[in-house]
């Protein structure tokens, strides 16, 4: 019987014959911690007692309470960077050096095809945009791989997503996830790795695969992985570290399930507070919105940026809504710049920011007020996610949120016609 | 062998870690008494009603979210002896058993307040307030070393992993 990509990663990194259901221990070949798991991390590492460390391949970004919200935060901020200097621990990714922790681990080039990829975040499945497996795991287990450089996984199942088509106008990688999330439920893969099959996948962009394989863990999912191919070659090709082995899944694997979309009839979505499953079409919603959000793991890359400036280009931002812009990275915002692309969001009367997770998780600047709603282009919509217990959050793609902020409600592109 | 026996407090399907402990609590400084923000924005008196040793008993995809290691160290922190839920998050569950908060899956029928007893042996879920039984499906081997151990920074000082 033939193997999922799931399996065949983790057989080639735990050196066994890794099946699903499997509890196997394998060599991770990068693990990530952000300021706040971080902090618990070295602690559990200092418990460990030992003087083993695997520096080149641990990476230690700031981002979610950093450029430093407050006192506590910039303590919080300032034990990571001093372990950084103790341990002299080359990857760190000092504020203005980095930016959102997976948008950073694509863009420096630790996460590529065929790797074993841990992180101290839940989101780390983003990686599986771009062929790796990758996982978000705790901080105590982030200390154990610090000092082993292994860690324990169980051998997940596997969720076949036949993909056909390609998208319609307006409609992407986001649009298709929250409807994948919105048919299985939030824990319709909970234990579980997708795997994503079918001639639509060479129509869909990587900056979108890296946003789908974003939200698996909104499904439950433990990875959500992509097939290796020239979109990805070119991708990575100026970034990646080292050289890589790209993974494809036999032909006779075995899955769980078997979803099948086809990409022309995705329609715009939107999920509706407060669980990322509650999606509906844009076309059926009626909400007026106090704020929209552009930015986080999931659609903060310079291709959302491109999107939305061709969408606000030339028009202004709805005088009731606040829309905050915040680039992904350092690199994003640079891009953004040499592009023109502040320009053109300056002018609609947006707000812009440096990189951080800040409002996405409802840190700092662009916290909501009670009743308060917004549109967000991030992953999850929780009770009290983004501010207050009675602030709701709506998610969606690039293209509806900088809609949105024009329109004053959740609408797509094309009702703006005349605004 | 474990035998709890406790008091349980009832949830719904998935709870999430940003009910368990909101992000904004996430700081360094707040290390040590986590357990005084505990589910503060969905029921903002449970960090005060929850007593030593007593049990969280849920539904569906316990711990969905984050992988904040902050919301099982809350829970331990707030005396929770144990979780049963009919399904667990993965990362929850992880996190859970590596740093020695026991949980376990099954679907078990009580109201709040009722009195529950595990035994971790038998694989048994009693709810003594009703007089009914639950079985569950005991850890695997690798998990239950886990926990024997006390959690996975024991378990590796002890040379087991
Ligand atoms: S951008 Fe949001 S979802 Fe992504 S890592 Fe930061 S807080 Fe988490």
């Amino acid at each position: 019987m033939g193997k999922t990509i799931a399996e065949k990663i983790l057989s080639d990194k735990s050196g066994t014959d890794a099946k699903a259901g499997r509890i196997v221990v394998a060599n991770i070949d990068y693990v990530m911690v952000n300021d706040v798991t971080g902090p618990i991390a070295f602690r559990e590492y200092g418990k460990l007692g030992t003087a083993e460390m695997h520096k080149d391949r641990m990476v230690l970004i700031p981002d979610h309470y950093v450029p430093n919200k407050d006192i506590a935060s910039a303590e919080q901020a300032k034990e990571m960077r001093d372990f950084a200097k103790k341990h002299g621990i080359e990857n760190y990714y000092e504020v203005g050096k980095g930016g959102v922790c997976h948008q950073v681990m694509v863009e420096e080039g630790f996460a590529a095809p065929g790797r074993l990829i841990v992180g101290a975040d839940s989101h780390t499945c983003t990686y599986g945009g771009i062929n790796a497996f990758s996982t978000g795991i705790g901080s105590t287990e982030a200390a154990a791989a610090f000092a082993t450089g292994k860690l324990w996984f169980k051998v997940p199942e596997t969720i076949k997503v036949e993909l056909t088509g390609s998208f319609g106008k307006d409609v992407g990688g986001k649009d298709l996830i929250i409807r994948i999330i919105t048919d299985i439920g939030v824990d319709g893969a909970n234990y579980k790795a997708f795997e994503f099959h079918g001639p639509g996948i060479a129509n869909i962009s990587v900056s979108d695969r890296l946003a789908v394989s974003n939200m698996a863990i909104e499904a439950g999912g433990k990875a959500g992985i992509f097939p290796f191919d020239d979109l990805t070659r070119e991708y990575i090709k100026d970034t990646v570290r080292g050289a890589y082995t790209p993974v494809s899944a036999d032909a006779d694997a075995e899955y769980c399930r078997v979803l099948r979309y086809d990409l022309s009839e995705i329609e715009s979505m939107v999920a509706f507070p407060h669980l990322p499953s509650n999606g509906r079409a844009v076309k059926d919603a009626d909400v007026r919105i106090d704020q929209a959000y552009l930015g986080s793991c999931t659609n903060g890359r310079i291709e959302d940026m491109r999107i939305a400036a061709a969408i606000v280009k030339g028009r202004h931002v709805d005088p009731d809504v606040r829309f905050l812009v915040v680039p992904a990275s350092q690199k994003v915002y640079r891009q953004m710049l040499d592009e023109g692309l502040m320009q053109i969001f300056l002018d609609a009367g947006a707000f812009i920011s440096g990189p951080t997770c800040g409002a996405c998780l409802g840190g700092y600047m662009g916290i909501l007020a009670a009743g308060e709603k917004a549109v967000s282009s991030t992953n999850r919509n929780f009770i009290g996610r983004m501010g207050d217990k009675a602030s709701e959050v709506y998610l969606a793609g690039p293209q509806v949120v900088a809609a949105s902020a024009i329109a004053g409600r959740i609408v797509t592109p094309d009702l703006l016609e005349g605004c | 062998m474990v035998v709890i026996e406790a008091k349980a407090w009832r949830f719904g399907d998935n709870v999430d870690t940003d009910q368990i402990i909101p992000a904004e609590r996430l700081l360094s400084t707040n290390l040590t008494h986590l357990n005084d923000f505990i589910f503060e924005k969905v029921r903002p008196d449970f960090a005060d009603l929850i007593a030593d040793g007593d049990m969280i008993l849920a539904d569906r995809n316990f711990g969905c979210g984050s992988s904040r290691e902050h919301a099982p160290l809350s829970l331990i922190q707030a005396g929770v002896s144990c979780i049963i839920a009919e399904s667990f998050a993965r990362i929850f569950y992880r996190n859970s058993m590596n740093i020695g908060l026991l949980l376990i899956e099954c679907k078990v029928e009580a109201e709040e307040g009722d009195t529950l007893s595990v035994d971790t042996d038998a694989g048994i879920v009693r709810n003594l307030t009703s007089g009914r039984e639950f079985v569950f499906d005991k850890h695997p081997e690798f998990i239950g070393r886990l926990v024997e151990s006390g959690g996975l920074v024991n378990m590796i000082k002890e040379g087991r992993f």
